[in-house]
């Protein structure tokens, strides 16, 4: 079933663009032995907006992880924003971190912190440690904060608590940190799927003028088929650990589509019409 | 949309502000009455005079004649913890059962909540109790060791007096956080108050009194030592005895000893516990 | 032979009990009788009427105000250490760290305050200094063993993403664990407060300073009106810091 269509980055990348990252070969394989990715090869380039698709269990996830150097890769190699971050010192690692910025599914926010000391946390990485400490009992950029909260339309809860918050604000406060801290790299992991439809559009374009704009690189797994046909470029379909295609968004076939989902143990079959009707697939 | 000042203003500054304000004001006066001085820690004399009756604790006092003489210390203490807690539940028990709400026959026909008379009948018994609690046992041993002089014998008293506190509050709240209704069916039935008590409210408390009694022993026996140092007898009064004489190697064995004796009582309490509760 | 067992604990209770009296050679005659009550009722009586003179009155005061500072230092002091010791103690830094720094806050713990006590008086002297650094030692054994396993079940996904995001280490820690386990923090804090109170009083026996070193000196010129003052001191003291505790534990605990 693997249909292996890589479309030949070589083409695609300007002479003088910067890469923005690129995976060779790059597996990974988790502690109970089971394989995540395999055989994954990515080149991006500086500024380009990619989404990932795939069903559950494809190695979405694993896959951000890796390019967030949160895993590091059982095989193949890594190469982020001009470094390789498993070949540098400690030190190097954590300025090329500050650099990647990673929304979460689940913001893993403490409970009883308020907001803007959540949304301020996003810059620790550039921070000293006596401004750090110090923004903890008064936060040092309450402004900054609040315009990262306003582009995302949660200005007013400012000084909550997040204990406080919905699951859709959480994921709201979740992208605000991410923009405060401004990165090269932008890793979004299912960014959406607590928000209904209007505003999950909404804050997928907000992302995508945000990585415009100061010309980050994007990278977003989604449920949502449509959603990311709608606001990607490129698309690339992860199936079983290994890539099923990697394409520009309009050069995608509804064939491809349904080979990325299918899945032989539930009864519905998508019916291969045309992209925009039976292959909406929303999140459960 | 990105006005400059849009924040507003951080409802939390003033609040954190005045405490830390007050944190500090109440630190500059706590340190100079406590005398702080951690530089004696590290002090070189100081450090010198702790070195040498540190290193008076090796080799541990280890000859015969000293050991028998640990065995009867620890022996000591064992019995006046035990002793001493044998009586405050002898005082304990009927204190619990004149405190307890559980048992209260007004307290039917209003839902559980007792009437103004029986709550000022209850009362003198749980002042009484708390201030058995509240006043330190070394106290007691220290007035005990005063008035009946040196010797177990205040020692015994001290915990008896203030674990019968203890024990009688726990009771109390004991007796009252299990199911009332067996208790309250048997009050309304006509019981006696004793009969309500073994028929409907211990079968229900045992394991919980146990448990807590079973710790409460062990605490004892750590208080035990501690009063010794007043003069309460047991493995306590023979280290205040050594270290008064700078016999480190004899402090080193007692020391020990304390420490096995506290895991002893520790696992001896859990196995207890465990088999029991 | 099932009955037999069940019999058998008791049994053995029992027979403790009885041997624990008999070892003690405490014979109830000698304890209640005619001459040993009297003896305790006449040292009873002069603590019946407590000294209640000015300036006795700001001696307590002071010796009291001493005691507070002695616990409330010694707490916090314990705080920071306890905290400090904590951190390898939940596998921070490795394993041997976590081996080091549990066996130095058992070692910390085990010894009793006043043992504690005792040796702070041979290294610093007489005087509340002793007495605020052995509660500072025994307590931040007592509250690192608490701190470590609070730390242990924190969840690590706030840190973890934190460090993503290029934090280091110590900021993580402050805007990732500690703002979960904040509350509880707060009250092992309270609670062991609550305890030095008391020990704090008795400290001074040893000559740590505060109430308890007043307490010790009355009654050993047997002063037994002034005795009876400090001793209301001391219980005005224990609840006045029990009610303090049980409402800064209302106030910051509400997880």
């Amino acid at each position: 079933m693997s249909v292996l269509a890589a479309a030949s980055e070589s083409d695609r990348r300007a002479p003088d663009s910067t890469l923005a990252f690129s995976l060779s070969g790059v597996g990974h394989t988790h502690a109970s032995g089971q394989v995540a990715l395999q055989g994954i090869n990515i080149e991006a380039v500086e500024g380009e907006r990619i989404a990932i698709i795939g069903p559950s269990g494809a190695g979405k996830t694993t896959l951000l992880r890796l390019l967030s150097t949160g895993l590091k890769p059982d095989a193949g190699r890594i190469s982020l924003l001009d470094e390789q971050p498993w070949e540098e010192s400690r030190f190097a690692l954590r300025k090329l971190r500050a650099r990647i910025g990673l929304v979460h599914q689940a913001p893993p926010l403490p409970a009883r912190q308020r907001v803007i000391t959540a949304v301020l946390a996003g810059r620790l990485g550039q921070w000293s440690l006596p401004k750090s400490l110090l923004s903890l009992l008064y936060p040092l950029d309450p402004n900054g904060a609040a315009d990262a909260l306003a582009r995302l339309d949660l200005a007013d809860k400012l000084y909550a608590r997040c204990d406080q918050l919905s699951g859709g604000q959480l994921q709201r406060v979740g992208i605000a940190r991410m923009l405060y801290q401004q990165p090269n790299l932008i890793l979004a992991d299912e960014p959406v799927s607590a928000m209904d439809p209007v505003l999950a559009a909404h804050t997928l374009g907000l992302l995508n003028q945000e990585a415009q704009r100061r010309n980050a690189t994007l990278v977003a797994s989604l449920h949502a088929v449509d959603l990311a046909l709608a606001h990607f470029p490129r698309i690339i379909g992860l199936r079983d650990g290994r890539i099923l295609f990697d394409k520009p968004a309009e050069a995608l076939r509804p064939e491809e589509l349904a080979a990325l989902y299918a899945n032989e143990q539930l009864e519905q079959r998508p019916a291969a019409s045309s992209a925009t009707q039976a292959l909406n697939l929303p999140r459960c | 949309m990105l006005t400059p000042s849009l924040a507003q203003r951080d409802p939390a500054a003033f609040p954190r502000l005045l405490t830390l304000v007050l944190a500090l004001a109440l630190l500059w006066p706590g340190l100079s009455l406590s005398e702080l001085d951690l530089s004696v820690l590290f002090d070189g004399s100081n450090a010198g005079t702790m070195a040498v009756f540190l290193s008076s604790f090796w080799p541990p006092e280890h000859s015969g004649e000293f050991l028998a003489l640990l065995l009867q210390a620890t022996l000591e203490t064992l019995a006046i913890a035990t002793a001493g807690m044998a009586l405050a539940l002898a005082v304990a028990l009927p204190c619990a059962l004149m405190a307890t709400r559980a048992l209260s026959i007004s307290a039917l026909t209003r839902g559980g909540r007792p009437a103004w008379w029986s709550w000022a009948l209850r009362w003198p018994v749980r002042g009484l109790l708390i201030v058995l609690r509240s006043v330190p046992e070394i106290v007691w041993a220290l007035l005990f060791v005063r008035a009946v002089g040196l010797g177990p014998t205040a020692g015994v008293l001290a915990i008896a007096i203030t674990y019968a506190g203890m024990l009688g509050k726990v009771y109390a709240e004991i007796f009252e956080s299990v199911d009332p209704l067996p208790a309250r069916a048997l009050l309304s039935a006509g019981a006696s108050r004793l009969q309500a008590f073994f028929y409907g409210v211990l079968p229900q408390a045992t394991s919980e009194m146990l448990s807590y009694s079973v710790y409460r022993w062990e605490c004892a026996i750590r208080a035990s030592v501690v009063m010794g140092f007043v003069g309460a007898g047991g493995l306590g009064q023979q280290m205040d005895l050594s270290m008064r004489m700078f016999a480190g190697g004899e402090v080193a064995s007692m020391l020990l000893t304390f420490l096995l004796l506290v895991l002893l009582a520790d696992l001896l309490s859990r196995l207890l516990r465990w088999r029991f509760a | 032979m099932k009955m037999l067992s069940r019999l058998l604990a008791p049994i053995a209770l029992i027979a403790a009990v009885i041997a624990s009296f008999a070892f003690l050679q405490l014979e109830a005659s000698a304890l209640f009788s005619q001459q040993g009550l009297g003896q305790m009722a006449d040292y009873a009586a002069g603590f019946m009427t407590p000294d209640l003179s000015t300036a006795h009155l700001r001696a307590i005061g002071y010796g009291a105000l001493e005691t507070l500072a002695m616990s409330a230092i010694g707490t916090l002091l314990a705080a920071l250490l306890g905290l400090l010791l904590a951190l390898p103690a939940a596998n921070r830094f490795g394993a041997v760290a976590q081996a080091v720094s549990r066996l130095l806050l058992n070692a910390l713990r085990a010894i009793p305050e006043l043992v504690w006590a005792a040796l702070m008086v041979l290294a610093a002297g007489l005087g509340p200094n002793a007495g605020t650094l052995a509660l500072a030692l025994h307590t931040a054994g007592v509250l690192g063993r608490l701190f470590a396993e609070a730390l242990e079940n924190a969840p690590a996904a706030p840190t973890e993403a934190l460090r993503l995001a290029g934090s280091g280490r110590i900021t993580a820690f402050f805007y990732g664990t500690l703002p979960a386990i904040w509350p509880q923090l707060v009250a092992y804090i309270l609670y062991r407060w609550e305890n030095n109170i008391r020990m704090a009083s008795v400290l001074g026996f040893v000559g740590a300073g505060g109430l308890g070193q007043m307490l010790y000196m009355s009654l050993s010129l047997f002063q037994e009106a002034q005795a009876s003052t400090v001793i209301l001191a001391m219980l005005l003291m224990v609840l006045a810091v029990d009610m303090l505790s049980s409402w800064a534990r209302q106030r910051w605990v509400r997880a």
